[in-house]
């Protein structure tokens, strides 16, 4: 589904990752995690192909990633920025047209399960629904992979729980992908199929949490601690 | 993490001894339908891929039937849920068995507080 073959990438003189080698499979929830500046941003941008590799090689379904693929990628990004003056109806509206995959009665009914007021102006919105409402532009498309950097950045715990939940209810398991970046691991914990751990730039780890946990006895947190220092 | 779940044991294990004691004290009862595999996930907050294979020991177990199209089903089984039944109970008095032991008390000692104790017991009614 996607593959990292010997791919590094350098900004001027700093590698954000080193030569990593990676395949993940369709259909499962990955959590990807690393300490701040591991490189797990630059990994999600790579395979959203809003970055391209300094050396080595993306792909995605066989093809090589790049700014096209937004077809088969629905990116949450980490930053928070929208159009202050559009209401949040105006934003599924503008995100429809955008994207042929996007599926308005899907949003329409995101936004029910979030509690969204459509008629609300996005400037008006707190911090916690703004962060509901990327997920809602997100969830709305019928795309075979979800990146997610840092859904869960500075909203409080009923927020979290929401997009958790969200997730759960609304990924079409086992057909769509979903690779998320977080350092909320006790959130995503009981959701993951496989963790992909980041250290300076290098791929220290792709496992599987069950197995973790059953070959083990270790949660994620504790092999963390283990291996990272 | 849904809080219910300790993070260093697999959390399908966990789902299965759950269901189980949930037969076990009548909760659940034979022939009952199990939810569906996405609402068990949704429920209990974790990745459907742990509820499936959840459902695949059950089956393994011969606890659950799945027939195709329906659903899993709680067996009807009287022998294999006696069976359950009897296993749990074992289990129970293996860990306080276990455990007094450890406090240093010897086999007969151990009946002799149990009687006492639920003599004991009798008389706060």
């Amino acid at each position: 589904m996607i593959q990292f073959q010997h791919v590094t990438k350098k900004y001027g003189k700093d590698y954000a990752v080193k030569n990593i080698n990676l395949s993940l499979e369709e259909g499962k929830i990955y959590g990807l995690l690393g300490t701040n500046g591991s490189g797990k941003s630059t990994t999600l941008k790579m395979i959203a192909g809003l970055v391209q590799p300094t050396n080595g090689e993306v792909l995605v379904n066989k093809k090589k990633a790049n700014r096209r693929m937004a077809e088969e990628v629905s990116y949450l990004t980490e930053l928070d920025r929208f159009y202050e003056s559009f209401t949040v109806h105006d934003m599924v509206q503008f995100s429809a047209s955008q994207f042929n995959d996007f599926q308005l009665d899907k949003a329409q009914e995101l936004l029910e399960f979030m509690h969204l007021d459509g008629d609300k102006k996005i400037k008006h919105l707190s911090k916690g629904n703004r962060g509901r409402l990327k997920l809602v532009l997100c969830l709305a498309r019928t795309v075979p992979i979800l990146l997610l950097d840092e859904p869960f950045s500075g909203l409080d715990p009923l927020v979290r729980e929401s997009i958790v939940k969200s997730l759960l209810t609304y990924i079409d398991f086992g057909k769509q992908t979903v690779v998320v970046a977080t350092h909320e691991i006790a959130e995503v914990e009981a959701i993951l199929d496989n963790i992909i751990v980041l250290n300076n730039g290098d791929l220290i780890a792709n496992l599987s949490v069950e197995d973790l946990r059953e070959e083990k006895g270790q949660s994620i947190i504790e092999w963390m601690k283990e291996n990272i220092n | 993490m849904a809080d219910e779940f300790q993070a260093s044991r697999p959390i399908y294990m966990q789902i299965v001894e759950k269901i189980t004691q949930q037969i076990a004290r009548y909760e659940r009862m034979p022939g009952d339908k199990l939810p569906s595999v996405r609402e068990m996930a949704i429920a209990l907050g974790v990745n459907p891929n742990t509820i499936q294979r959840t459902y695949s020991e059950l089956e393994r177990m011969k606890i659950v039937e799945t027939r195709r199209g329906q659903g899993t089903f709680i067996t009807e089984s009287g022998e294999v849920l006696d069976k359950l039944r009897t296993k749990l109970q074992h289990d129970l008095l293996d860990q306080f068995v276990r455990n007094m032991k450890e406090l240093g008390i010897k086999k007969e000692e151990m009946v002799q507080l149990l009687t006492s104790y639920l003599h004991e017991k009798k008389g706060d009614k």
